[in-house]
């Protein structure tokens, strides 16, 4: 099964709609409650960090009988570093961000740790990918 | 622990099922949701003074049936309605994060770590 999401430049309110989608999808399909909350994790984290540090992007999920893929794709402005990046605590986020409860620095960490495949594709001005997936 | 006797011992307002009862008594105090979203141990309540969407959906991934509002935030009709879509019980108090805590503490319930 296919299922894509649009998401929107700096809209705080929607994001994690998409995540808030698949974890339903997700339960009527009987998958387990642990595996569920792992894919939701991840997939809200990449949404929120498109809507937080991007200019929105778009999302693709296929749900296979043993697996989950998710690609999180935005429009930019890119990762300058990524191992930076995936350091924990490690975070540029705006006040704004923070004003709206994200800049930890977690959210990336979280996704690797949420994910039994992770692989980050990035190109400065251009955009980010992040392909993410977790076996049942 | 019943939501009841939680609203009580905060002198706060109950937002969804009155009768709920938490299946373990722990809670996690944080206004950044990437903390509470690090988690691996199963939470019952979210203490937060973050009261805007993001802080309903965080508890929604992160399968937290109780927030508890501090600092007198009061939760709008979007977050109310999202929370209620997905069973999770806002209390609303006027206490801060710190007197919550340390009232929640004192009568029992376990930190997550
Ligand atoms: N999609 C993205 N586009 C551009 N930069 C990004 C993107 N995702 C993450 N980053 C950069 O990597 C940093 C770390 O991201 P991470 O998600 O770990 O933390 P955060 O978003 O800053 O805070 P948190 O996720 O804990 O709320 C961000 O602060 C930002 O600088
Ligand atoms: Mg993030």
């Amino acid at each position: 099964m296919h299922y894509t999401f649009d998401i929107e430049e700096g809209n705080f309110t929607n994001a994690g709609q998409a995540s808030g989608n698949i974890k339903k999808t997700l339960k009527q399909l009987n998958v387990n409650p642990a595996s569920i909350k792992r894919i939701v994790v991840a997939l809200y984290e990449a949404e929120i960090n498109a809507v937080a540090h991007a200019y929105g992007g778009k999302i693709d999920v296929d749900i296979d009988s043993d697996k989950i893929t998710m690609v999180v794709a935005d429009r930019g402005p890119g990762i300058p570093n990524i191992d930076l990046a995936m350091t924990e605590g490690y975070s540029t986020a705006s006040k704004e961000v923070r004003e709206m409860g994200f800049g930890a620095g977690m959210g990336l960490p979280n996704i690797k740790s949420n994910t039994d495949q992770l692989d980050i594709q990035t190109q400065l001005g251009v955009g980010t990918t992040i392909t993410m997936t977790v076996f049942f | 622990m019943k939501i009841k006797e939680i609203a009580d011992l905060l002198n706060g307002k109950i937002i969804g099922d009155i009768n709920y009862e938490t299946e373990s008594d722990n809670a996690f105090a944080s206004d950044l949701m990437s903390d509470v979203l690090r988690l691996t141990t199963p939470c019952a309540m979210l203490i937060t003074g973050l009261c805007n969407m993001q802080t309903i959906r965080t508890a929604e991934m992160a399968d937290i049936k109780v927030i508890i509002l501090a600092r007198g935030k009061i939760a709008d009709e979007e977050m109310i309605e999202q929370a209620s879509v997905n069973d999770i019980i806002i209390i609303e108090t006027g206490y801060s994060l710190f007197k919550v805590s340390g009232i929640l503490y004192n009568y029992g319930v376990q930190p997550i770590y």
